[in-house]
């Protein structure tokens, strides 16, 4: 009877002595060999034996005195056999961290009995957490510097108490430790006697983390088909679930029910066959199943969609933009896909979503995401494997992110590529008197004309609505650009043209709506600030001339024209009916380029 | 594939026939002789070819040897980057592979304790330690440019008593080598060092029987033996339950400098 399998994962900064514990658990168990500990001898750097360069393997490591990636390690006891995945503690390392999580059952949180609980030590049993582990060792180091208090480690317990409650689900079981002299470590620690816990090797012998996949709906992501004379078999690992031989099972995408005829192996053929077992299915019919599709129950199937709502932790110094177009990997198929929108960025310090507009090397966000091709997936609270994905950037193929789907969305994306085509909004900025609100109105009539579906949003009027309240400060120009953006963007999606009038000033907050609008048109509505001053529709000028509205664009205020709009309207020299029409020309020239770009599922998405 | 002969490419071997059943595996298997191998070894792996009916291309360092490289002459380090390293990079080329898998586990060595299962390597070969992939859950990036290739390490999370188990469950053949038996050794000191391919004598040194074994194997005077009397996967099992140093502590290779798998490594060695 082969031993179970328990992962590890290990969290900890740098001078908790992290290293020092996996040294002595290796050390203890007889995990590490006589000549391994020669030449770690001869590694050190003062003679003595330190127990953490068993773990710290590479040489640019050893220069530094810290570890700088994950390291893998293995041991096992008679009970069973450990993998434990190091990772280094610097805040900057919340990638390993999150590689480190992906993998394991049980996390190991150390800390320094006399610093107790740090923001570090929140951090990292969060990110395991998200990562889906339950168990959590919290290991309380270096007891002997604290002279074994009962007090202290109690209090650190209780000062842990607030982090429990913010990771629903967990269990934590709490030993103070001596790394370094192994107390609690493998055997009890006579020094601490009001401690009758078992040692942390022992709980990590017993802890029950046998994993349900066998209970859930069978899933089996299809890797290689095997072709042989008269013989066609699908290979993967079924990665929840179990299937036998007779088992009616449905394939995505093309949702055909089929029933398996066979489970060949090379050592004979099997009735039966369950996660995680990597196995070939013959099928009893003739279907079309390629690479990349999945095989799953029928009466419990994976959730298809291509919006998603998922969890994200960021791996690559190239910040994750909204609409970059990235290779995601899902089980075994990559589609192209984007994020169509970043909600909010992790703050770890408090452990707050912030807003967030992108996010960089190490942040965690949440995300929507849009694919060129369904997934079909599970939660990743439900399931690791079928509701996890990476992010692969096309260029330089690097792996820049990790994805946990935390909701299948109703799928807007096929709804706007099928049904409703995207709208477009039409951006007209400049000065004030410049002729933003005549030419929209005019816009606006000539495309309800031509049978378009169309909307008006002028600046003054939101400003009465919708951002009634705001001032004429920067910020809250910036905010009232904000809420008119995601008013049009709604809009579009729904296919309508959506025609915006606002001065608009600062270029920042207009590249960043375009940033989240598919089909934005910035139409630059110019005319000279001397023209502007003279027509003066509203007596704006005259009463910001006398001091009487202080931060006036164009008078005391700056106004950034855009660098290369898609339409420029010189309202000086050229008619509304001329400047109009280029306005409709542009929509109608870019309506019918996106909606070329259309295109049913392709399998050139497949890769 | 890459195709050492030894226990753990053995295990590979079975793992690929199983999981392309009743297929063949869609490669070829890739040997690098050094020409120091035993001479087991190599009766080995032409049977075993020939029995599973497998491409096998056998690469050699033919320049390097003709210019007389040998162990003796260059010394171990610069011996393993001609003839092994040298050897494999010319053959990956040759061969337009734009992927190498390979049986190196993680438990073997310590720079080898970071390696990913898909291992990056540039136009030249190289590793990059800094600046691997991340890896999360099973789910493997084998993108690559032009040029590039990578290095699979299905058995990274194996230990060297795992690779044993699955060999005794699965009855996999192995090379007699891994068997005790009486084998004529220079005994110095510590180590065994075979005879095979005339290493330099010591003054009055003469080949001396001694009941052993290969722990793991490789080129015949980088290959030390261990005194044992393990005859039978089982005997194997029960010796390492109890042994007390590494599977390669008799590799000449890894300890003629600090770190030197790692710089190894960097250069392209598996």
């Amino acid at each position: 009877m082969p031993l179970e399998l328990l992962r590890l994962s290990t969290a900890g900064s740098v001078d908790d002595g992290k290293s020092s514990l996996i040294g002595r658990l290796l050390y203890d168990s007889g995990g590490i060999y006589d000549d391994q500990l020669q030449a770690i001898g001869r590694a050190s750097r003062n003679g003595a034996l330190e127990l953490a360069f068993v773990t710290d393997g590479l040489r640019a490591e050893r220069e530094q005195g810290i570890t700088i990636d994950v390291a893998y390690r293995y041991f096992s006891t008679k009970r069973r056999k450990f993998i434990i995945a190091d990772t280094p503690g610097h805040e900057q390392y919340t990638r390993n961290m999150a590689t480190g999580a992906s993998t394991a059952q049980v996390s190991l949180v150390l800390m320094d009995a006399r610093k107790g609980v740090l923001p570090q030590t929140i951090r990292h049993a969060f990110i395991a957490w998200l990562l889906g582990i339950r168990n959590f060792v919290v290991v309380v180091n270096k007891m002997d510097l604290v002279g074994f208090r009962e007090d202290v480690f109690e209090g650190i317990r209780r000062q842990f108490e607030s982090v429990q409650d913010r990771l629903d689900g967990a269990h934590f079981y709490f030993v103070p430790v001596v790394a370094t002299d192994g107390d609690n470590v493998v055997q009890p620690s006579k020094r601490m006697d009001w401690f009758n816990g078992p040692s942390v090797l022992e709980y990590l012998e017993t802890v029950p983390v046998a994993e349900s996949a066998n209970g859930r709906p069978f899933r089996m992501p299809v890797q290689h088909v095997i072709r042989a004379e008269d013989y066609r078999g699908y290979a993967g690992q079924i990665v929840s679930g179990s299937v036998a031989v007779g088992d009616e099972i449905e394939v995505f995408p093309s949702r055909r029910k089929v029933r398996v005829a066979r489970i060949p192996s090379f050592q004979g053929d099997l009735m039966e066959a369950f996660a995680p077992m990597s196995v070939s299915l013959c099928l009893d019919d003739h279907v079309d199943v390629s690479r990349g599709d999945v095989l799953a129950d029928t009466t419990n199937p994976p959730q298809s969609s291509r919006t998603f709502r998922a969890r994200v932790v960021w791996m690559s110094e190239m910040p994750l933009a909204a609409n970059r177009p990235y290779l995601l990997k899902h089980m075994s198929q990559i589609v192209c896909g984007e994020v169509t929108k970043i909600h909010s960025r992790l703050d770890l310090t408090n452990l707050s979503e912030q807003p967030a507009i992108s996010l960089g090397l190490n942040d965690i966000g949440i995300v929507t995401l849009q694919t060129h091709r369904s997934l079909f997936c599970d939660p990743y609270q439900v399931d690791r494997k079928t509701g996890s994905f990476i992010f692969v950037d096309p260029i330089t193929n690097l792996t820049v992110g990790a994805g946990m789907i935390e909701e299948v969305q109703e799928d807007r994306a096929s709804r706007a590529r099928t049904a409703i085509p995207d709208g477009v909004t039409v951006w007209l900025t400049g000065l004030s008197s410049a002729g933003k609100s005549t030419l929209s109105r005019a816009v606006y009539e000539r495309l309800w004309a031509r049978g378009h579906r169309v909307e008006l949003l002028d600046g003054d009027e939101v400003r009465q609505h919708l951002s009634r309240g705001l001032s004429f400060s920067k910020e809250d120009r910036n905010e009232n650009i904000k809420r008119i953006g995601f008013v049009a963007e709604m809009l579009a999606r729904h296919g309508v043209i959506a025609i915006v009038s606002a001065i608009s000033p600062y270029r920042e907050v207009r590249d960043e709506v375009r940033a989240r609008i598919t089909n934005f048109l910035e139409v630059y509505v110019n005319a000279p600030i001397g023209t502007c001053e003279e027509r003066d529709v509203k007596g704006l000028y005259r009463r910001a001339r006398a001091g009487e509205i202080p931060g006036f664009t164009g008078i005391d205020d700056p106004y950034e024209p855009p660098l290369s709009p898609e339409v420029e309207c010189r309202t000086d020299r050229e008619t509304i009916a001329e400047s109009a029409q280029k306005i409709v020309d542009a929509v109608e020239a870019r309506l019918s380029e996106s909606r070329e770009d259309y295109l049913p599922d392709s399998p050139m998405t497949r890769l | 594939m890459l195709y050492s002969i030894g226990k753990d490419s053995s295990v590979m071997l079975r793992l690929a026939q199983k999981a392309f059943f009743p297929a063949k595996p869609p490669f070829p298997l890739l040997h690098i002789d050094t020409s120091y191998k035993f001479h087991e070894m190599i009766e080995f792996r032409d049977r075993i070819a020939a029995e599973l009916g497998l491409q096998l291309i056998a690469h050699s360092a033919v320049k390097s040897l003709a210019e007389g490289a040998s162990p003796f002459r260059l010394g171990t380090q610069k011996c393993c980057a001609a003839l092994k390293t040298g050897a494999l990079l010319e053959a990956l080329k040759q061969g337009g592979f734009d992927a190498a898998i390979g049986g190196a586990r993680r438990d073997e060595e310590k720079s080898r304790a970071k390696e990913r299962v898909y291992s990056f390597r540039d136009n030249l070969g190289q590793w990059d330690p800094k600046s691997q992939r991340p890896e999360l859950w099973n789910i493997y990036n084998g993108r690559i440019n032009k040029g590039e290739s990578i290095r699979v390490f299905p058995l990274s999370n194996w230990t060297e008593l795992d690779v044993w188990e699955y060999i005794e469950a699965e009855n996999i053949p192995i090379v007699p080598l891994y068997f005790a038996r009486e084998r004529p050794m220079l005994v110095r000191g510590d180590s065994l060092i075979s005879p095979e391919h005339n290493p330099p004598m010591m003054p009055g040194e003469k080949p001396v029987n001694v009941v052993c074994r290969m722990r793991s194997l490789g080129c015949t005077y980088c290959t030390g033996a261990v005194r044992s009397t393990a005859t039978t996967v089982a005997d194997i099992i029960s010796e390492l339950r109890l042994i007390k140093k590494s599977e390669r502590e008799n590799r000449v290779i890894d300890h003629d400098q600090e770190g030197s798998m790692e710089q190894k490594k960097r250069e392209g060695y598996f």
